[in-house]
């Protein structure tokens, strides 16, 4: 009942956002955004780590700290894909009152697909495919009573990367932050499975140069299943399924042309007669960037090498 | 009459059979990265870069041996390159290569104590170890920590031009050895320059 409830008031949320957005555009130049003033009324407790409120018992201000997971960094959420939120577009309004409510505790927090799993404005996305495959995906198939989109999304961090974003590197760095969130933080990882979790850089000493690797490939090139019309590949798998064979990468049919390069990788080979030139701008994957005019120099140099030594062979023995 | 010089000290016949197992594992391993192919595979590719790292670091220090070796024993001095002569020398040489080889005409450069190698060696080998030897090891160095390498080079990777260069001379590197273990049968007999170095002992032409 509950989610059925939250549901609709999503949608008519939704309604009222576009409108609010049109009207805010056109202001949006000079004055403060509306929604930064309506969240300084939560942010001055949950922005900082201390506190303070009137304590009607003691008749006075009382100063204390704020649970570390409950700070928001606002400079974080002014920056991200929920910019123009407020707080309570999300929570709900009774936590204005403070001390909260007890029974808000209870209440469920929004999926993504509540707002975006419907209208074409969200189409390029592809929301249905992402939430199916991240259902198929090993988090959600062993934890599925914790794990839930937020946990890779911050609600108040989250900001859409591998799309806009131009420099592959901080693409990179901005997804692998991502995984090792938990997957590097013991206290994160235990939160949802009741065992440590192994050291990453241990489990990948196989692979050499792990540094580089590290920042110039994404967790997911190799873990998740890559799929044709997702931009971002969401089906974590097993870890047995986890690409290991070098060739993978390091050949000129190269997965990452297919998931990190997707964007950049338009042609087969470009006018200087590189292979996977999309890969030439930040790196060089050895195996996968060969150059069609070298290799073909090389391949007459040594085709006339060899045809020079033989002549001179049969010359020798025509002469002995 | 036949004439024989001791050319080849134990530490370079040493020094030469190590560095030609090295070049050949190199360049095989070398050659299987560069052209990985998955339906192919030739060589495992970790295997591979496994084995180029080891072998490159044990030609940094061979090739340390041929420097010091080189310098200390005064063979170094067979390397002297001549720039004022060394084209007409050159053509000489060429020329007995590809036609008096053919009509019996003496070698114009004739080995002697002071003369190990014709122009054409002396330059080939001048250039393949004080040049491409080391441009080698320096950018495979630069490839096994590309944390040091120059980032950014006008928009293009610092490792891919390095690795650029690297592939570059590694052929030309191969193409000298194809023609190096050529022209060693080129002797007396075909086999005796070979011979020469296992043994130490260069015999001369007749
Ligand atoms: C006077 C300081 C203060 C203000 C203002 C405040 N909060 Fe809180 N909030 C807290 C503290 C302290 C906690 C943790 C203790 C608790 O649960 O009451 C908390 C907890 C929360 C929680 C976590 C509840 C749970 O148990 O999961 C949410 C969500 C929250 N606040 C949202 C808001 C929102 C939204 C606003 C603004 C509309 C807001 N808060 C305003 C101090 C404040
Ligand atoms: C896009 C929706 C959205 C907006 C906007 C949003 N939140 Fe949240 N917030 C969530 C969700 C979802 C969770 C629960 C996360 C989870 O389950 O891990 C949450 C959790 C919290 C918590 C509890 C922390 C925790 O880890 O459980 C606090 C405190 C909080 N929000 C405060 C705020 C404040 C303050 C703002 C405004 C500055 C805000 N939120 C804006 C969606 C939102
Ligand atoms: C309460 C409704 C709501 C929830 C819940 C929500 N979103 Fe959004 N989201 C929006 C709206 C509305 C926008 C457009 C914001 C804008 O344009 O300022 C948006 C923007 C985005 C964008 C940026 C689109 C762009 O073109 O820049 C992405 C990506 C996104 N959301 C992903 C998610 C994900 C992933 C989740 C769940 C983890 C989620 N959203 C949860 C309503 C929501
Ligand atoms: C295991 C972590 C993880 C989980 C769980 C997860 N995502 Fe993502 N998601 C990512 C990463 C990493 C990216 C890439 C972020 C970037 O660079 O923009 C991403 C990107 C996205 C994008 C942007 C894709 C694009 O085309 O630009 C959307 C939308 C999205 N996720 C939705 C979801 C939804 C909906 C869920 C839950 C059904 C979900 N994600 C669960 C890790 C996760
Ligand atoms: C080059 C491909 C590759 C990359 C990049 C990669 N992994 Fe892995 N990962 C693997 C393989 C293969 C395994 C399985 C290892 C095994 O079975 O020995 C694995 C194993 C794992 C495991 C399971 C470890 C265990 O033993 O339980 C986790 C967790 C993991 N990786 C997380 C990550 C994270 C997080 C990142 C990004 C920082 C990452 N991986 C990057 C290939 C990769
Ligand atoms: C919220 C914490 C969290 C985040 C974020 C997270 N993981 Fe995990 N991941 C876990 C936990 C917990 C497990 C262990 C599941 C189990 O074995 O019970 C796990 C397991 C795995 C495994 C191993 C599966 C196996 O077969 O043992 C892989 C691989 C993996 N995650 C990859 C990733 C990648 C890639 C990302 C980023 C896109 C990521 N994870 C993000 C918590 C997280
Ligand atoms: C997911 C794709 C991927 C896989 C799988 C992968 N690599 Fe790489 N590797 C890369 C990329 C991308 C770079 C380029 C780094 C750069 O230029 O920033 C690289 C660089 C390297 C380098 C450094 C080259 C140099 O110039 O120093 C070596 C060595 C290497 N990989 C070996 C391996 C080996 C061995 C394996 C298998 C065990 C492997 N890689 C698996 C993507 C991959
Ligand atoms: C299987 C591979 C090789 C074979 C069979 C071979 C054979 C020989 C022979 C027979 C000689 C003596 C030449 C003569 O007496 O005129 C020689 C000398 C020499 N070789 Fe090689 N070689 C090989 C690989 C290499 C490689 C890879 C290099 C360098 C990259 C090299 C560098 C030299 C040099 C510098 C000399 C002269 C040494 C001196 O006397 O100072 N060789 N080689």
């Amino acid at each position: 009942m509950m989610i059925k409830g939250m549901r609709i008031q999503a949608l008519i949320w939704m309604f009222f956002f576009m409108i609010a957005n049109a009207g805010l555009f056109a202001q949006q130049t000079d004055s403060i955004p509306e929604n930064v003033k309506e969240n300084q009324k939560c942010l001055k407790c949950h922005g900082n780590k201390y506190y303070s409120y009137y304590n009607d018992w003691v008749e006075g201000d009382v100063r204390e700290r704020m649970n570390p997971f409950y700070v928001i960094d606002s400079a974080e959420y002014y920056n991200s894909n929920h910019k123009t939120f407020t707080c309570i577009d999300c929570h709900s309004y009774e936590y204005e009152e403070f001390p909260h409510p007890g029974y808000l505790r209870m209440e469920p927090s929004y999926s993504c697909m509540d707002c975006h799993g419907f209208g074409d404005e969200w189409a390029k996305f592809n929301f249905e495919e992402i939430q199916s495959e991240y259902e198929k995906s090993i988090h959600s198939q062993k934890h599925n009573e914790t794990f839930s989109c937020w946990m890779c999304h911050n609600p108040h961090e989250y900001k859409i990367s591998a799309r806009t974003e131009e420099n592959i590197k901080e693409v990179i760095a901005y997804d692998n932050a991502i995984c090792l969130n938990c997957h590097a933080d013991i206290d994160e990882f235990m939160f949802i499975a009741e065992r440590e979790n192994p050291n990453v850089l241990e489990t990948h000493d196989w692979l050499p140069n792990q540094a580089l690797h590290f920042k110039s490939v994404r967790c997911i090139e190799c873990h998740a299943e890559q799929s044709d019309t997702l931009l971002v590949a969401h089906n974590i798998l097993p870890k047995e399924k986890a690409v290991k064979k070098c060739v993978e990468c390091h050949s000129d049919n190269s997965l990452l042309m297919a998931s990190l390069y997707r964007y950049q990788a338009k042609e087969e080979r470009n006018k200087a007669g590189f292979f996977n030139s999309a890969l030439l701008g930040e790196y060089y994957v050895v195996g996968a960037n060969r150059n069609y005019y070298l290799n073909l120099i090389s391949i007459v140099l040594f085709g006339l090498v060899v045809l020079g030594i033989g002549v001179h062979i049969v010359l020798r023995i025509i002469n002995k | 009459m036949a004439v024989k010089y001791y050319f080849y000290p134990l530490w370079l016949r040493f020094w030469h059979w190590l560095n030609a197992v090295l070049c050949i594992l190199l360049i095989l391993t070398g050659l299987s990265m560069q052209y990985s192919n998955p339906d192919f595979p030739f060589m495992r590719f970790d295997l591979a870069v496994s084995i180029h790292n080891i072998t490159g670091i044990l030609l940094t220090a061979s090739y340390l041996i041929f420097l010091v070796g080189n310098m200390i024993t005064g063979n170094g001095r067979y390397y002297h390159l001549n720039l004022r002569t060394i084209s007409t020398e050159l053509m000489k040489q060429f020329k007995y290569y590809t036609l008096g080889l053919f009509r019996g005409e003496k070698p114009p450069f004739p080995i002697n104590e002071k003369r190990k190698f014709n122009p054409l060696q002396k330059i080939s080998y001048a250039v393949v170890m004080y040049v491409f030897i080391p441009l080698l090891i320096i950018t495979g160095w630069a490839l096994l920590f590309p944390e040091i390498t120059i980032h950014d080079v006008f928009g293009v990777s610092g490792l891919h031009l390095t690795d650029l260069l690297h592939l570059i001379i590694g052929f030309f590197v191969s193409v000298f050895l194809i023609v190096h273990i050529y022209f060693s049968t080129i002797g007396a007999t075909p086999l005796s320059h070979f011979k020469a170095m296992f043994n130490g002992w260069h015999k001369t032409h007749d």
